[in-house]
């Protein structure tokens, strides 16, 4: 504990993971492709994890790493059910473009 | 506390007929639906007859009803001298009603929803007779309405009929206002409403009279008054007859119109400290009495005139009440009980002899064709004209005589009760001669017997009429002395036998009048020859329903359509309606545009709101006093 906060401070952590999550925020809304939109999704949770992780760390508290196995477990399922959607997606409209799943508006 | 008389059932089991014929009457038998409709009452009378013998008073509690803080209403049930004569009235008189419904209405396709009605009825005004307390009375004075208004209104599909029904039900509504502000004056000064816990109140307080027990009185009076169809109330009953004829008997005559009595005999002791409120009740009981049967005197319909005769013998009973002879009212209400059901009935033999016509100048010589509902109504025609040693010649000559005791004032009503027993006696012989002599004016009818189901009643309540008044001469007011208390005037000697000879030449002459005019000569227009703007005032019963028409109902129409309907109504509540759901279909309309189906556009949404909220949450720390010290500590 004391060989991270002497070696690497804490606001590296933190400022790496600002930095992932922007991408992955940067991904979800530019990116066109419906797998690609997932990946980022993954990102920005990945992204919250390593913030927790870091403040566990720093204030020697285990909920924060439990809490980053709460996430990992839910980002799991996500990813299940979300690639089971973009197949079904997939198949029935041969595209995977974001920008023409629409149906769903007024 | 005595053994229990089981008094609950008098009014459950005619509730069970009720229920037992109002949910599955429509697919029992007839058969079935009469045994129910009779055994309700039959019982009810069986268990009456049982109670009487018990030691009176007698009071049943079923637990408390209500309970509010200090204010505590009891479910209980009184069984005394007053409620006990009720109850045998209403519970005898009206089994015989129903065995004389069975053949009344014999072909009517409502003829389970009739029953079920009328056993509705005999609940309530059981409840009404029993309840212990004030609150109690008036859910059986509101449930008799609601029955009456059913029963008025039972042949729906005729608008007169369901306008009828109606009219009695809002001009209760307006009676029943009055007795509700009664009931708030005494929960207000006396907190309670338990006719006993009252009394004992009252009369720790010997020195309490007029003041708030005057309004309390006039209030109960206004009550009383829409009930029983006194003035300036009565404009409902004629119209009541719409109604089958038995419903007339029973309701509109013989039981659920003297609840206004009974109500004023039970709070007795509240008019018996207010001098005022009593002048009132015989003043207004004596015009009734006059006024009603000036009108009776010229009706052609039948049922008319005696419906007008109920409310002008109701004007004799607040006549008594009035005058403070209580028990007398109450014997004028049993016996008027027995020779009004009576009168009605055989009028409804008459008119079902007459193939429904119910015009008296198309009637005549039914003396032959229908001899039994002729001899019935004969003894009940000379009772209610106080034929000596009939029934109404002792409990009529009981007013008068009380009335005419009471002083001042009370020889004048004394008089006007006088003038309207000779009335009386001309406009029932009156009705007698154009029913039953002469000849068969109308020649469409052919007139027959009606079948034993309805004469037996009529036999029955003839000799109960003929010698109903020997029940009570002399000993009623001593029966009813523990409730209502002793009457201290009382004329003795030959002064009693000079008012008894009065009433009887009175009726004498009346009958004498409507002799030569109907018999003799046989000419119904003859009333007319004399003086024809009075005839024709008469005739149209002083205008009484054109002047409520003109000063009340037509004015609340006007309000109603020009002021709630287009202004509040229209205006107001919907204009405010509109704005609000013409403000809802704006908002939508712009706000559906986000709803865009563009997942980024979404998720830009969610990121700029994020963003925003980051911003006020952290602005504070970042610009504000308070600092961050994240991990910084380290530097």
């Amino acid at each position: 504990m004391q060989i991270v906060s002497q070696e690497v401070p804490l606001v590296w952590y933190l400022l790496l993971s600002a930095v992932l999550f922007c991408l992955g925020v940067v991904g979800f809304l530019i990116k066109r492709n419906l797998i690609t939109v997932f990946m980022s999704i993954e990102l920005m949770l990945n992204a919250v994890n390593l913030s927790f992780v870091t403040f566990a760390h720093q204030w020697h508290e285990v909920k924060g790493q439990i809490f980053v196995f709460f996430v990992m477990v839910v980002a799991a399922a996500e990813a299940a059910v979300g690639l089971a959607i973009i197949i079904a997606v997939f198949r029935a409209r041969a595209t995977l473009a974001v920008d023409r799943i629409d149906l769903m508006k007024l | 506390m005595n053994e229990s008389l089981h008094l609950w059932l008098i009014p459950v089991l005619p509730f069970i007929g009720f229920l037992l014929n109002g949910l599955l009457g429509h697919r029992l038998p007839k058969a079935v639906v009469s045994a129910i409709a009779l055994l309700a009452p039959l019982g009810s009378f069986l268990v009456v007859l049982l109670a009487s013998r018990a030691a009176l008073p007698h009071s049943e509690s079923y637990g408390n009803w209500i309970t509010a803080g200090s204010f505590n209403i009891d479910l209980s049930f009184v069984l005394d001298q007053l409620s006990l004569i009720m109850l045998l009235v209403i519970t005898g008189v009206g089994f015989l009603i129903h065995i004389y419904s069975v053949g009344y209405m014999h072909s009517d396709e409502g003829y389970w929803r009739y029953f079920a009605y009328l056993n509705l009825f005999l609940f309530f005004m059981t409840t009404l007779v029993l309840a212990g307390n004030a609150l109690l009375m008036f859910v059986g004075w509101e449930g008799v309405g609601l029955a009456s208004y059913l029963l008025i209104g039972f042949w729906f599909q005729k608008t007169s009929a369901a306008d009828a029904g109606k009219k009695a039900f809002i001009v209760n509504r307006i009676g029943d206002f009055g007795f509700l502000i009664g009931l708030f004056l005494l929960l207000a000064n006396f907190g309670t409403l338990s006719f006993s816990d009252l009394a004992a109140k009252i009369a720790a307080n010997p020195t309490l009279t007029g003041g708030v027990l005057t309004a309390i009185a006039l209030c109960l009076f206004i009550g009383a008054a829409g009930k029983s169809a006194q003035l300036p109330l009565y404009v409902w009953l004629p119209d009541a007859m719409e109604g089958p004829t038995p419903v007339s008997a029973l309701i509109h005559a013989a039981t659920m119109v003297t609840a206004g009595v009974y109500m004023v005999a039970r709070t007795h002791f509240i008019f018996d400290r207010s001098p005022l409120a009593l002048s009132v009740v015989a003043i207004i009981g004596a015009a009734t009495a006059l006024f009603a049967a000036t009108i009776g005197l010229v009706q052609t319909d039948i049922k008319r005139v005696l419906a007008y005769s109920t409310v002008s013998q109701l004007g004799y009973m607040f006549l008594g009440c009035g005058v403070a002879a209580y028990s007398a009212a109450i014997f004028h209400l049993m016996t008027h009980a027995f020779f009004k059901a009576l009168l009605f009935l055989a009028a409804g033999s008459v008119i079902h002899a007459m193939g429904g016509e119910q015009d008296m100048r198309k009637m005549g010589g039914l003396r032959t064709k229908a001899p039994i509902t002729f001899w019935t109504m004969t003894m009940a025609v000379l009772a209610i004209s106080g034929f000596p040693f009939m029934s109404a010649f002792f409990s009529k000559d009981a007013i008068l005589a009380a009335a005419f005791a009471s002083g001042g004032l009370g020889k004048l009503l004394w008089f006007v009760g006088l003038a309207t027993a000779a009335l009386t006696a001309f406009y029932m012989f009156r009705l007698w001669y154009l029913t039953f002599f002469g000849e068969t004016r109308s020649h469409e009818a052919h007139p027959h017997e009606s079948p034993w189901s309805m004469l037996g009643p009529l036999v029955i309540l003839a000799v109960l009429s003929v010698g109903g008044g020997w029940i009570g001469a002399g000993r009623f007011g001593a029966f009813l002395s523990p409730v209502l208390g002793t009457k201290t005037e009382e004329l003795t000697g030959s002064l009693e036998y000079v008012m008894m000879a009065l009433a009887v030449a009175a009726g004498a002459i009346g009958w004498f009048i409507a002799h030569r005019m109907y018999h003799q000569h046989s000419a119904a227009a003859q009333l007319a020859a004399p003086a024809p703007a009075g005839y024709s005032l008469l005739q149209n019963k002083y205008y009484v329903d054109e002047f409520y028409g003109f000063i009340i109902v037509k004015p609340l129409i006007a309000l109603s359509k020009y002021f709630l309907e287009w202004v509040v109504d229209f205006a107001i509540l919907g204009g405010l309606a509109w704005f609000l759901a013409g403000l809802a279909t704006l908002s939508g309309a712009i706000l559906q545009r986000w709803q865009s189906g563009n997942i980024r556009s979404y998720a830009a949404w969610l990121a700029l709101g994020a963003a925003v909220l980051l911003y006020f949450v952290l602005a504070p720390h970042v610009f504000g006093a308070p600092s961050l010290h994240l991990g910084m500590a380290g530097h």
